[in-house]
């Protein structure tokens, strides 16, 4: 199942279904007069079901990727479609239902409210998809708890550790049950120990079918992906399935 | 998300920043109780003014010295002696004036009373028997003065119900001394209170014979001058007759030819009515003007605190659009916020406008009427002016990309 994805491909094919469907992307920044191309422009195929890790080395377009690919950001040239749909086509509410039901995104930095507690910050999701009040903290404890943080409940943001938040972080972005996991570098604050706890969280995710993109440094944390795509300079490097690997 | 929720969720947000919103509130609490109790100062002071020249009668005329040119004050002829108590004398004549009832000129001042070792001091009216009838008064004990009274000079007194119950307490006064400038005085009678809250000096004043008074109390130019002649007309359709001859009779004896340039005034209580009430109406503008000034700086100081806030959030904004907020929840959210700490800024400053009003007017002594118009149109405008500056921003924010509104600063 190696698949050799150096030429673009035409974002709706047959086949396993494509979740994420993206041609010619690029972003351009605009700081003053200069002009930064944080993508160049990438072509990339996910389909349903796959676990992809993104790796290149900093500045090179892995968080602005990530951005675009969920709904976060738009690219200044180029199409992005979502489950075969036009993302660019959508309405700003369209995008919000689609932020909220589909996709699970771990920032880089977290980005936790700090005024609100940990089982506050969980359910946020689940509030914007309408689910009555209790349920919403059982499902929020019960994620917390499955991301070993049962014991930090009623902690405030500011009251946890870093590799706690990205846990928090973390079970926010899986609280709505998303089939699509976004999350940029997970695993960057964290032991070993919990690395491994986070990645067995990903592999159980993966195997229940859930698609998940994740951006690492770690060649070790890559290894468990099947396939890895690396970025440089906004271009895409190289796209390999890791036949070793996967979960 | 319902509303509920989203009242919940803002009520979590103005509770966790508690400062800000404390500022915030402050300033629109301030704005609306000045407002309010500035608005009622002016109304009060109107309410005031009517009353007491509605406790005048309809069918009186008062002739005081000087012009009122239309517009102004003619400078210093008010000072100049130019009614007399033979002019009073003359108005009351019934072959000239048919349509006058009776006539009562009155001088009057402030003056220390002595009742033993009791103080007061009030104003003290020196005057003729008719002024019972012309203002309108009766005597609750004893008697009023007399034709006696006012030919013999007697240093005779009747006293209003408060002048009475200061200097006497609970005892009957009639046949007690009251010493007024050095001279004893035999209170003859007590006058019966007029009643109304709003005319309390009505009830507190001293009233002597005429004589007596401008040659025994004031002295100088009261010898031969009159402050003031009230005029009854026979009754309130002939008022408009009454005025007519006393104006003629008045120009004749003064050898005036030329009406404009007479050197006295003669209002209604109408004319009295509508110029005083002009007055207290611009007060009342110029009140209202200075609180809806004081308003809008309020405004402006909390347009900055909501500025500033929704800035702060900006980031927060972006990471609720990132989970899924949309653009018009996010709008309700803070509309619902804004709204809630105008709404409570507007209600606790009602509060302090009306607990104001209530408390003031005793340190102060003046009444504030709490205007309910000017209360609801206040916690409005509170309402608006937090809606206006915090729900803006917060909607320009809510149409940023979600990761450009969590990378700002
Ligand atoms: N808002 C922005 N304005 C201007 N330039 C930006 C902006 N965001 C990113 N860039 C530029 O785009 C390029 C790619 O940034 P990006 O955050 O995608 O890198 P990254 O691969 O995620 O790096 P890291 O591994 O350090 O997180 C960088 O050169 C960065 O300077
Ligand atoms: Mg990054």
């Amino acid at each position: 199942m190696s698949l050799d994805m150096t030429t673009p491909i035409p974002p709706v094919i047959g086949g396993p279904k494509t979740v994420i469907g993206i041609q010619d992307v690029t972003k351009i920044y605009q700081t003053g007069s200069v002009e930064v191309a944080a993508l160049g422009g990438v072509s990339l195929r996910i389909d349903e079901g796959e676990y992809v890790a993104i790796m290149g080395p900093s500045g090179s377009g892995k968080s602005t990727l990530m951005h675009i690919i969920g709904c976060l950001d738009v690219a200044t040239a180029g199409s992005y479609f979502l489950a075969g749909e036009d993302v660019s086509g959508l309405s700003e509410n369209e995008l919000a239902v689609i932020r909220n039901k589909r996709i699970g995104f771990v920032f880089q930095q977290f980005n936790l409210l700090t005024s609100l507690t940990a089982w506050r910050n969980v359910e946020l999701p689940l509030s914007y998809a309408g689910v009555p009040k209790a349920e919403r903290k059982r499902r929020a404890v019960a994620e917390l708890e499955r991301v070993g943080l049962g014991d930090r409940v009623e902690h405030k943001p500011t009251e946890l550790s870093g590799g706690q938040q990205s846990r928090v972080a973390l079970a926010r972005a899986l609280v709505n049950a998303p089939s699509l996991i976004l999350a940029d570098e997970p695993t960057g604050a964290l032991d070993s120990k919990a690395t491994a706890d986070v990645l067995n969280v990903f592999s159980d995710l993966h195997r229940a079918g859930h698609t998940i993109v994740l951006i690492t440094h770690e060649e070790d944390v890559a290894a468990r992906a099947q396939r890895v795509v690396r970025l440089r300079d906004g271009f895409i490097e190289s796209d390999t399935s890791n036949l070793v690997g996967g979960a | 998300m319902g509303w509920l929720e989203t009242l919940r969720t803002s009520w979590d947000a103005i509770r966790s920043h508690r400062l800000r919103s404390g500022l915030t509130m402050l300033g629109i609490l301030i704005g609306i109780a000045a407002v309010i109790l500035t608005v009622g100062l002016g109304e009060g002071a109107q309410q005031q003014v009517s009353s007491a020249i509605n406790a005048l009668g309809t069918n009186l005329l008062v002739v005081t010295p000087g012009s009122s040119t239309t517009g102004g004050v003619r400078g210093g002829s008010g000072t100049s002696v130019s009614l007399t108590a033979s002019d009073a004398t003359a108005l009351g004549d019934k072959s000239v004036a048919p349509d006058i009832q009776a006539v009562a000129p009155s001088n009057s001042r402030s003056e220390s009373l002595t009742a033993g070792s009791t103080n007061w001091t009030t104003s003290v009216v020196g005057t003729t028997p008719d002024w019972l009838g012309v203002r309108a008064r009766t005597v609750d004990v004893g008697r009023f003065l007399t034709n006696q009274d006012i030919s013999g000079e007697a240093a005779n007194v009747v006293l209003g119900p408060s002048t009475a119950q200061e200097l006497f307490g609970g005892a009957d006064p009639v046949g007690r001394t009251v010493t007024i400038g050095n001279i004893p005085f035999t209170v003859v009678g007590v006058l019966a209170s007029e009643g109304t809250s709003s005319a309390q000096n009505q009830d507190d004043q001293a009233v002597v014979p005429i004589s007596t008074a401008s040659d025994r109390i004031f002295g100088g130019s009261t010898r031969t001058s009159v402050q003031s002649i009230y005029v009854e007309a026979t009754s309130a359709d002939t008022l408009s007759a009454a005025y007519q001859e006393a104006n003629q009779e008045l120009l004749t004896l003064h050898h005036v030819t030329d009406p404009t340039a007479a050197d006295f005034t003669i209002a209604s209580q109408e004319s009295l009515l509508s110029t005083a009430t002009s007055v207290s109406k611009t007060l009342t503008i110029l009140l209202g003007g200075v609180a809806a000034l004081s308003l809008l700086v309020g405004g402006i100081g909390v347009m900055n605190i909501m500025l500033v806030s929704v800035t702060e959030r900006i980031r927060e904004i972006g990471l609720r659009k990132a989970l899924g907020a949309s653009p018009t929840l996010i709008r309700r959210q803070f509309l619902v916020e804004a709204s809630v700490l105008g709404l409570a800024g507007g209600l606790l400053g009602a509060l302090l406008g009306i607990v104001g009003a209530l408390v003031l007017p005793g340190l102060i002594s003046s009444t504030i009427t709490v205007s309910p118009t000017a209360t609801v149109l206040a916690i409005l405008t509170s309402i608006a002016i937090g809606m206006a500056f915090g729900v803006y921003p917060a909607s320009r924010a809510a149409r940023l990309a979600p990761i450009d509104a969590l990378r700002s600063e």
